[in-house]
């Protein structure tokens, strides 16, 4: 057991950490939120090797200088479009850490020839399989948020056959190495399924569904981590653990929430895969399409009292979050109110367009959650929809045989006049027909989202 | 089942209600960057890590030696998570500025 002033350096680390994320609920202490948080981090290891059982700090301050340059690194370099699959990345590290720890624990505990008890083999085979798990499905949703590999679901038979017989193997496994901890086969048979179960689950998870399996490998590794503190009876591990188990849960049923799908449904039923390929046989709308030119979009535009903008990932993909700012900068110095609707899965993680927005220099107030907005539309008088579709298909509200009825859509339809600024009239992607579109206040603007924004704001100039 | 156990337990049920008081009152606007701060603080397990590599340094039974390998290879891993995931989430929260405080 470590010294007392050690513990109670990892209750105050402990109080920080809430201290810190209580601060997250407003935009203006969030800031310091996180500074607090990390001062926690701070002491708790600082607090750490003060421990006396520590015997060298070489190899330590080595080890942590590493880890630190490559994360100091990455932090400073990646591209905000890209903070998912870093997310990703990191959540693979936290939970493959956890793994290790609770490896190294067993074998510590086998080599000083005391095998664990069954109230630590039992959090040890945890930490290692959940660890494990976090690890390399963290490392798949990076590749495929990176393009690395395919984003769209990679499905074979008897997948979830197989899954479940692993799963079933991996029970059976972990129960023996809790029955007798000594033999090592078992734990070499956790691991290696462990690794395995991790990628299998996540391949068959299609681009779209990114934001929640992000959301749950953050939970992961909190419980990870958990698990690492019950094996080594250490409460500042387990208390951490527990507060990002929780955030990760959080975030998970809002997303699916948001999608209106069960998590079973998002884990298992490798959506987008038939939009994929009979997406070609959907195009054909029905109704007339109006499309419109860059002048007139402007005339509405300036004509307007007050505009809502519904960004979607596409504007994010065209780099257009300036030229829009820039847009709406115009439009708010002729009097005209702006806000942003943001829909809770635009951009591939949880809150991602906010952060896009923020980084083109959008002031906080004007981005608006779905919720809010909603009730407000009828009295708006354009809706300029870019590189978003399925987020405002009335058909999830209207028509019981969509595939994406009764997910909650930015209810443009009830605006004034719609301007959907979009490359062509193919489907999102979920290859679903969107009667937004055909509807009589819709004027379609085809075009790059970032061109067709920039030509927009020089029509307005000349207006 | 022992006394530490059910304290264990009492800390691990009391921080999971906590930790879902303070997380659902966080707004929408700002779910990523509470998703890469929770990120940095599940590094946690960097505690664990140095504990372990720390105490096994020099060991000279082969398991010892097996462990302080991979508590060394947890240090640096939880190390990335820690101080990328802190840095990254500043670096987004000062990104958002009210519209007092815009430059240019």
């Amino acid at each position: 057991m470590s010294h007392p002033l050690i513990l109670f350096c990892y209750l105050v680390a402990a109080v920080l950490f809430i201290v810190g994320l209580k601060r997250l609920s407003s935009p203006k202490s969030a800031a310091s939120g996180n500074l607090v948080a990390a001062v926690g981090m701070l002491l708790a290891i600082a607090a750490t090797l003060l421990d006396r059982e520590i015997v060298s700090f070489t190899g330590l301050i080595v080890a942590m200088a590493i880890g630190s340059a490559i994360g100091a690194a990455t932090a400073y370099t990646v591209k905000m479009t890209a903070m998912p699959q870093m997310v990703a990345v990191f959540n693979g590290f936290g939970g493959g850490a956890s793994a290790l720890v609770a490896s190294a624990e067993l074998l510590r505990r086998l080599g000083a020839g005391e095998p664990p008890e069954v109230a630590v083999a039992i959090p040890i085979v945890l930490g290692v399989l959940i660890g494990s798990i976090t690890f390399t499905g963290s490392l798949v949703a990076f590749a495929k948020l990176q393009d690395l590999m395919t984003g769209q679901p990679i499905v074979f038979p008897l997948q979830q056959v197989l899954n479940a017989l692993l799963a079933l193997a991996l029970v059976a496994a972990a129960a023996l190495l809790v029955l007798d901890p000594a033999d090592l086969n078992p734990f070499w048979v956790v691991v290696g399924i462990s690794l395995a179960l991790g990628i299998l689950l996540v391949v068959p998870i299609g681009g779209a569904d990114m934001p929640v399996v992000i959301s749950l490998l953050n939970s992961y590794s909190g419980l990870a981590a958990c698990a690492t503190g019950f094996a080594l009876e250490n409460h500042g591990l387990i208390i951490a653990g527990s507060l990002v188990g929780a955030s990760g849960l959080i975030l998970t049923m809002i997303m699916c929430r948001a999608m209106n799908r069960s998590l079973a449904n998002v884990m298992f039923g490798a959506f987008g895969q038939a939009g994929g390929a009979g997406g070609a046989a959907a195009v054909a709308a029905t109704g007339t399409v109006k499309s419109g030119t860059a002048e007139e979009a402007a005339m509405i535009l300036e004509a307007a009292r007050s505009v809502v903008v519904v960004p979607g990932y596409g504007l994010a993909v065209a780099q257009a979050q300036h030229a829009v700012r820039r847009l709406c900068d115009q439009l708010s110095d002729r009097g005209i109110d702006v806000k942003y609707a943001i829909h809770p899965v635009a951009g591939r993680m949880p809150g991602h367009m906010n952060v896009l927005l923020a980084e083109a220099d959008v002031p906080y107030e004007q981005l608006v959650e779905m919720d809010e907005i909603n009730p407000q539309l009828p009295n708006t008088d354009v809706a300029l929809v870019i590189g978003a579709n399925d987020v405002t298909n009335p058909d999830a509200r209207e028509n019981s045989n969509s595939p994406i009825y009764g997910m909650p859509i930015i209810e443009v339809d009830h605006c004034k006049t719609v301007i959907v600024c979009k490359r062509s009239m193919n489907p999102g992607f979920a290859g679903i027909d969107n009667p937004l579109f055909t509807l009589d206040n819709t004027m379609m603007y085809f075009g790059d989202a970032k061109t067709s924004v920039e030509d927009l704001s020089r029509e307005l100039r000349e207006l | 089942m022992t006394e530490a156990f059910v304290l264990t337990i009492t800390v691990f049920v009391l921080a999971i209600y906590v930790g879902w008081e303070v997380i659902t009152k966080v707004p929408p606007i700002l779910h990523t960057p509470l998703m890469s701060g929770s990120n940095a603080i599940s590094g946690i397990t960097i505690i664990g890590a140095l504990l372990l590599a720390g105490k096994l340094e020099g060991k000279d039974d082969l398991w010892g030696q097996v462990a302080w390998a991979l508590g060394m290879i947890a240090v640096v891993f939880a190390m990335i998570n820690v101080v990328g995931g802190f840095l990254v989430t500043d670096r987004m929260l000062r990104m958002f500025r009210s519209r007092g405080e815009r430059k240019g």
